[in-house]
């Protein structure tokens, strides 16, 4: 860990009304796994976009082995031996594995040669793969090893990865873990950028803070706390969600023997999902992406019909009622995709306030917009849950992911729902603004209203939630009460590791 | 190298400079043209701009730039709701003929008798001929997914034949002397769209036209259906988040343009054409395709692109005989004028980069 493999120096990079990078300077030895901490619109996909020749710095200098180092393009950078796994996979669902891995290669070899290559690397690392299978078949986290085994291919001596754990199971990180750390016992050097703190302990050796676009800190995270890190990244003491005694009322919604077949081809169809909500209860839905979390939203939010009595609000059937019917009864939901499904990209906030304000601000009347209270409910959305935006004119798209997503929270929470149904409410969010939104939830529940969050942030839902269930495929597991739950027995109502091999390392 | 980078919000300055800076490249461009062709660029841009409207012949040419313009703004109004929610009907034409047919049909069958309320029932019956002949692809749509693009446009040529027969057969005029054609409708005067104001132009078209623009005004601005289009346009998952209904919407938009269309060719026949002919129709129901974009599918402003095509298409006929201008390089002059406004358009969302290659 005495080399240093890659140097940054001043790195810094401004976009109009933003300085991305400001000074930015830390060093990554060889054979060592590096964090990269930092809340969202701290500077980290900026950087990591800059040593992978993605972006160029406007001053300051890299150094890789000591030479200097200015990837002109990506090709160059993946010349001198850095390659990176992006948090969205860049795969064709319809091609098989080694296809989808010859597409992304300079001069792909053979289709033979390159399978038994495949075979014999993803074997080397722990990650076993067929190279003949289809894409659109695989586990988010087998897609996954697609990514990193084309970067095995190339040899790196730097591997970036952003945000890897987000789509696993416990015992899908523990495989990605032993494979990561084998890499580093190799001489490979590891750079982590990832949300979840107790993962960067038990990986890391060395951790960079940045906020704000400047390095802010550093530090050694097996012997730091991860509250510690946290309150690095925001920069303010951080607020643990509170969570009172809670009663649960009577039932509020239930789902009984609901079965809905996949609405797209690569889609999942729901088997069987029975669930039950009380007031006052907050139901934790977790399970790897991909297993019907999607699904199941829309089924609760009648952007998809079902029959009648297989969804029951407060006994009564409104399987057959579509999204305005239902947010008059009060059944709120907010959808993980927040550009394209949660709010529309091109619209003003004010607009978007009034997409699923309408029926219950009172922002219509015989179909006529009174756009001057739309426009005070989307800014007391704006106020309420800290977007940071110039104003409710602004597009939905000019705001970061975490704004925008707390803009889209906030605009359910504020409309007073008997029921909220939420996918993914934290999913990109720093963890100030994540705290903040817990909190609303569970003061939402608090007050009585019933709220079903979908997540994959397994930290997320034991942390507010009353009762656990897992998604596996379409099927809903029996939920269970998170008191005394533990790791392994959520990872078991989750699928395992979902049919993977575990890894023989 | 130069490359585009996507603006973060939508520039207002652009999104209504646009037309303007097309109409002054089309000038530009369509000048050297001209120049080409061996005509003075300056005296022909002249002749198609300012001749109709202010030149020695104007007092003939204004009132024909409302009755050329009336049925474009008319068909492009209904058109741009649609195109706004990605529903593209490109059979106005089509529903125009049919309009024209339905319209003229119930009035011919009423001759000889006069009275106030034969033009209204023509007027209804036009509209509901257009929305007819649009709801063939708009049920199509929703119920088998056919793409309403094909179906609507083959729908025209049917709709050309069922003129031509109508022509020649049901609607021919019996004292015709065996030509082809309908009794004139101008002679009819319980069923003529005659001028409102005498030499103006202003017909009930036109006067349908302007109530079309505030109609469509008020529907996408402060109406919930308006804000379903552009949302559905915007972002058809959140339109569906929303509670909008895509199959409703569809009948809505299609139905909509068709019935438009359709008044605008029962205007047409039952006024300045007079007869239903062979070649009654001239392509208003494409070129209205061009006004809704040229004027951003905005009602005002297809109001002025309106008025902008129907001084191109006179200016046009101007310079082809007064300077002997071939047809075909007055319709490479309006072509352009697209053309530009799509390529200028980009700015709206995009600024150009000069430089460095970069991703942000």
């Amino acid at each position: 860990m005495s080399d240093v493999l890659l140097s940054l120096k001043g790195l810094t990079k401004a976009y109009p009304g933003v300085v991305a990078n400001d000074q930015v300077s830390f060093d990554i030895g060889v054979g060592e796994v590096h964090a990269l901490l930092g809340e969202n619109g701290a500077g980290k996909s900026t950087l990591v976009k800059m040593i992978y020749g993605l972006v160029k710095p406007d001053s300051g200098m890299m150094e890789l082995n000591g030479r200097a180092f200015a990837p002109a393009e990506p090709r160059a950078a993946r010349a001198d031996g850095i390659a990176m796994v992006f948090q969205h996979f860049s795969l064709f669902d319809a091609l098989n594995v080694a296809e989808n891995i010859a597409l992304g290669m300079e001069n792909p070899p053979k289709m033979r040669d390159l399978a038994s290559r495949i075979k014999s690397v993803s074997e080397n690392y722990g990650l076993p793969l067929d190279p003949f299978r289809t894409v659109g078949d695989l586990s988010a986290g087998e897609r996954q090893r697609v990514e990193i085994i084309r970067c095995l291919l190339q040899d790196p001596k730097l591997l970036i990865m952003d945000e890897p754990t987000s789509v696993l199971t416990p015992q899908e990180v523990e495989i990605l873990f032993q494979t990561l750390r084998k890499l580093k016992a190799e001489g490979t050097s590891i750079l982590y950028i990832s949300h979840k703190l107790e993962e960067i302990r038990s990986l890391c050796d060395f951790a960079t803070i940045l906020r704000l676009g400047q390095n802010v800190g550093a530090c050694v995270p097996r012997d730091t706390s991860a509250r510690d890190m946290a309150e690095m990244m925001v920069g303010t003491a951080l607020k643990t969600p509170e969570r009172a005694g809670r009663e649960l009322g009577p039932v509020a919604l239930s789902i009984r023997g609901l079965s809905v077949p996949a609405p797209s081809a690569f889609g999942t169809a729901l088997k069987d999902v029975t669930l039950t909500v009380h007031k006052g209860e907050i139901l934790g839905i977790g399970g790897v992406a991909g297993n019907g979390q999607d699904e199941l939203l829309s089924v609760l939010s009648g952007e998809v019909l079902c029959a009648p009595g297989e969804v029951l609000l407060h006994g009564d059937a409104i399987g057959q009622m579509n999204p305005t019917k239902r947010r008059k009864l009060g059944v709120l939901a907010a959808p993980e995709e927040r550009l394209g499904h949660a709010a529309a990209p091109d619209m003003s906030l004010t607009e978007n306030a009034l997409l699923t304000g309408s029926v219950r601000q009172g922002l219509e009347t015989r179909g006529m917009i009174h756009w001057s209270r739309a426009k005070e409910f989307a800014e007391a959305v704006i106020a309420g849950f800290d977007v940071r935006t110039p104003g409710p004119g602004n597009a939905a798209r000019a705001l970061s992911g975490g704004n925008l997503q707390k803009f889209v929270i906030g605009r359910e929470v504020l409309q007073d729902p008997d029921v909220l149904v939420v996918n993914q409410p934290t999913w990109g969010v720093d963890a100030a603004a994540a705290a903040a939104i817990r909190q609303s939830l569970l003061d939402l529940a608090a007050k009585g209203a019933a709220v079903i969050c979908i997540s994959q942030d397994l930290d997320e839902l034991m942390e507010i939630s009353d009762n656990f269930a897992a998604l596996n495929e379409g099927r809903l597991s029996a939920p269970r009460s998170t008191q005394g739950l533990s790791v392994d027995e959520i990872g078991l109502m989750m699928g395992g590791a979902h049919g993977m091999e575990v890894a023989h390392v | 190298m130069i490359r585009l980078e996507k603006r973060p919000d939508p520039s207002r300055g652009w999104s209504l400079a646009t037309p303007v800076v097309a109409v002054l490249a089309t000038m530009l461009a369509g000048g050297l043209l001209f120049a080409a062709l061996g005509k003075d660029p300056i005296v022909a841009i002249r002749t198609i701009f300012w001749e109709p409207l202010f030149g020695e012949f104007s007092f003939y040419y204004r009132p024909q730039l409302v009755v050329k313009g009336a049925p474009l703004v008319l068909i492009a109004i209904g058109l741009s709701l649609g195109f706004k929610a990605g529903i593209w009907n490109i059979g106005a034409e089509g529903q125009y003929i049919i309009g024209a047919l339905t319209g003229a049909g119930v009035g011919l069958a009423f001759y000889p008798t006069e009275s106030v309320f034969i033009f209204p029932l023509m007027v209804l019956a036009g509209a509901l001929g257009g929305w007819a002949w649009a709801m063939i692809p708009a049920i199509l749509k929703t119920r088998f997914g056919t793409n309403e693009i094909l179906v609507s446009l083959m729908l025209v040529y049917v709709a050309e034949q069922l003129l031509a027969s109508m022509s020649l057969g049901l609607l021919k005029n019996p004292e015709g002397f065996g030509f082809p054609g309908s009794r004139n409708l101008q002679q009819y005067d319980s069923a003529h769209n005659a001028e409102l104001i005498a030499g103006s132009g202003l017909h009930w078209g036109a006067a349908a036209a302007l109530i079309a623009v505030i109609f469509a005004y008020v529907l996408v601005n402060k109406h919930m259906t308006g804000f379903h289009i552009r949302l559905t346009g915007d972002a058809p998952r959140a339109a569906r988040f929303a509670g909008v209904s895509p199959a409703r919407l569809v009948l809505f938009c299609l139905g909509i343009s068709g019935a438009l269309a359709g008044l605008a060719g029962l205007f047409e026949v039952s006024g300045p054409a007079g007869v239903v002919s062979i070649d009654f129709n001239v392509g208003y129901g494409f070129t209205a395709i061009i006004v809704a974009f040229l004027g951003r599918l905005h009602p005002v402003g297809i109001l002025l692109a309106g008025a902008l095509m129907a001084l191109t298409y006179i200016g046009g006929d101007i310079a082809q005989s007064n300077l002997g201008l071939p047809s075909a390089a007055i319709q490479v002059f309006q072509g352009m004028l697209l053309f530009f406004l799509l390529a200028f358009d980009v700015l709206t969302n995009f600024r150009i980069r000069l430089g460095a290659s970069e991703v942000a």
